[in-house]
């Protein structure tokens, strides 16, 4: 077991200190994971296995019937489906497409350039990550109703531009650009607009990655924000929502759209990983 | 700014030449500004929807809570009885900044520890392994929204896996109603908390920990440094600093945050407000009575508790390993 724990045949590790700290962490690790096997395992049972005393973990007679049952509930709504996941899928995806590339434009010069007004600025990005959009929830209300973007999807979109997250690491990734590429391409007459898109973001395509997860992981799981009340903009989320609030009758449907909701992000991830991994290596606060 | 003091001393002598002084800086201060228009241009579109939906917000809202506003006329100044209202008249306010502090102190502190302790043994597995263990840690704070997998552990009927599995070993004879007991409550919604707080700080100790300088192991090996936990204290903690204040930021925000997983496990409003927010109660007076500049007090005092605490905390963790 050493020998597992230990791959790099470091010094100073003692066997039972490795064995504990294993233990601890199958400990942890079986309370993070047991409650989404549950999740899936929920989904695959027949109602009455669902209902049955006492409670089982695992599923016994797995059947699809929970997956027919939510298909026959969703093509009888007013709304159909398809239109739920159209919704989500067009928010999600310009919310990607926009955040990624304004904040990567506003990342660069804060990361590489020397101007008035820079340090002001990135700290106030830093002083946003403080505090939860909560607080600026009814200006924001006000503003969109301003712009005439309630129960439009920009009131979901727009503000997801300027996720600040995303900037703040995007920013301290491309603080590892080594200058002199930047120095290259100047000389040879590169503007800043030319070196941004053609030097830096080729560059920076794990931090694309990472924003793409952190913003997709927001987006997905909107539910309109409390800003759409057209029943036909509405999100995959909010039908998700109606659907685990039916009670009893509906659990195994509410056990089918839990899976297929978790299944997209966690795949995601599962194929992101180092890359994002990549990217956190320089997420770090320098003073 | 010490031009100010040495402007002082000169004041009566060099007026004209202090003000031609300032003149000079304003003008290299617009040589600047112009040289770097680019950098300007680049960041615009970005930075003024920062401003317009995150900064301008936050100074209206200061604005507003010393209002009485309702979103149809016009809002009017009514001084500081929002904030007195809060903290002298509303009771359910007190419980809910109770819970938000509960909250934060003891997820807050578990959670980041908890991110620390596990990236940190995950850390010395083989890389198959560790891929493996970080997405199980990982992967309930990414599943979306599916905390509600917990109502139907927590439910109380006896189908619960909680109800029927202490029903089976005869700790309890009747099921719980787990969720519509305040005793329950805050602890079970603690715990979710914690299930879904391995997020992004945990992502960023991975990856922290992956970048520390390998040869500081070895040389600390020969300095005497005898095992894994005197490594951890005077190595890799010192190396990570800049990691661990940005995982503080992420973690303490998120605890004080807490109102998505209250609602949704203990309804709205829960049983006797036993897990009313600041969060939630911001959203009572905002979305369901419609009391702008009151909403707007709530949100200021969540505002200045949570950068308030996150400011100390950074400066604390500034004196890491110094």
């Amino acid at each position: 077991m050493a020998a597992i724990l230990a791959p790099r045949k470091r010094v100073n590790r003692s066997l039972s200190g490795s064995v504990s700290l294993f233990l601890l962490l199958l400990l942890f690790g079986a309370f993070m994971v047991l409650p989404l096997i549950y999740a899936v395992n929920n989904a695959f049972k027949p109602l009455d296995e669902i209902f049955t005393f006492p409670p089982t973990l695992f599923v016994k007679n797995p059947t699809f019937s929970n997956f027919t049952d939510l298909m026959n509930l969703l093509g009888n709504t007013w709304v159909p489906f398809t239109r739920y996941a159209f919704n989500t899928i067009f928010i999600t995806g310009l919310g990607i497409v926009g955040h990624v590339l304004l904040a990567s434009a506003a990342a660069y010069p804060l990361a590489k350039h020397v101007f008035p007004g820079k340090g002001f600025l990135f700290q106030i990005v830093v002083l946003s990550l403080m505090f939860t959009p909560a607080v600026t929830a009814i200006p924001n209300y006000m503003i969109l109703s301003w712009l005439g973007w309630i129960d439009t999807y920009w009131a979901v979109i727009i503000p997801a531009f300027a996720y600040s997250l995303g900037l703040y690491l995007m920013k301290q990734f491309m603080e590892q650009i080594p200058d002199a590429l930047l120095e290259a391409a100047k000389i040879d007459g590169a503007s800043e607009y030319r070196i941004w898109w053609t030097i830096v973001m080729p560059n920076v395509k794990p931090a694309w990655l990472t924003l793409i997860i952190l913003l997709f992981q927001m987006l997905w799981g909107s539910d309109g924000n409390g800003y759409i009340y057209s029943e036909q903009l509405k999100t995959l989320h909010y039908a998700a929502g109606q659907i685990v609030q039916g009670g009893i009758a509906r659990a195994g449907a509410g056990a089918a759209v839990a899976l297929i909701l978790m299944s997209v992000p966690i795949t995601l991830f599962v194929f992101s990983q180092s890359r994002i991994i990549e990217t956190m290596a320089s997420s770090g606060m320098k003073d | 700014m010490p031009q100010s003091s040495v402007r002082n001393e000169q004041a009566a002598v060099a007026q004209a030449p202090a003000r031609s002084r300032l003149g000079a800086r304003l003008s290299l201060l617009w040589q600047q500004i112009k040289a770097a228009r680019h950098s300007y241009f680049l960041m615009a579109p970005y930075m003024a929807l920062f401003f317009l939906f995150t900064v301008v917000p936050v100074v209206i809202s200061i604005l507003l809570s010393f209002t009485y506003f309702n979103m149809l006329e016009f809002p009017k100044f009514i001084g500081w009885q929002n904030y007195a209202r809060l903290f002298l008249e509303d009771d359910v306010f007190l419980i809910a900044i109770k819970n938000t502090i509960l909250f934060a102190i003891i997820t807050g502190p578990i959670s980041y520890i908890a991110c620390f302790v596990f990236a940190w043994i995950i850390n010395e597995l083989p890389p198959k392994l560790r891929a493996f263990m970080t997405l199980v840690f990982y992967a309930p704070s990414i599943s979306g929204n599916v905390y509600f997998i917990w109502l139907m552990i927590f439910s109380g009927d006896r189908y619960g896996i909680a109800n029927g599995l202490l029903i089976k070993l005869g700790v309890i004879l009747e099921p719980i109603l787990w969720l519509k007991t305040e005793a329950y409550v805050m602890p079970i919604i603690i715990l979710v908390q914690l299930w879904l707080s391995l997020g992004t700080g945990f992502l960023a100790f991975i990856a922290g920990l992956q970048t520390v300088d390998r040869t500081l192991y070895e040389a600390g090996a020969v300095d005497g440094i005898r095992n894994r936990w005197q490594e951890l204290w005077y190595i890799t903690l010192p190396s990570m600093r800049p990691q661990l204040m940005f995982g503080a930021v992420i973690q303490l925000t998120a605890s004080f945050a807490v109102a998505d997983v209250s609602i949704a496990l203990a309804g709205f409003p829960s049983v006797n407000y036993a897990a009313e927010t600041v969060v939630t109660h911001l959203i009572d007076f905002g979305t369901n009575r419609f009391e702008m500049g009151y909403a707007s007090a709530i949100a200021t005092v969540l505002f200045l508790l949570m950068v308030g605490t996150n400011l100390l905390v950074q400066k604390l963790l500034r004196r890491v390993g110094e």
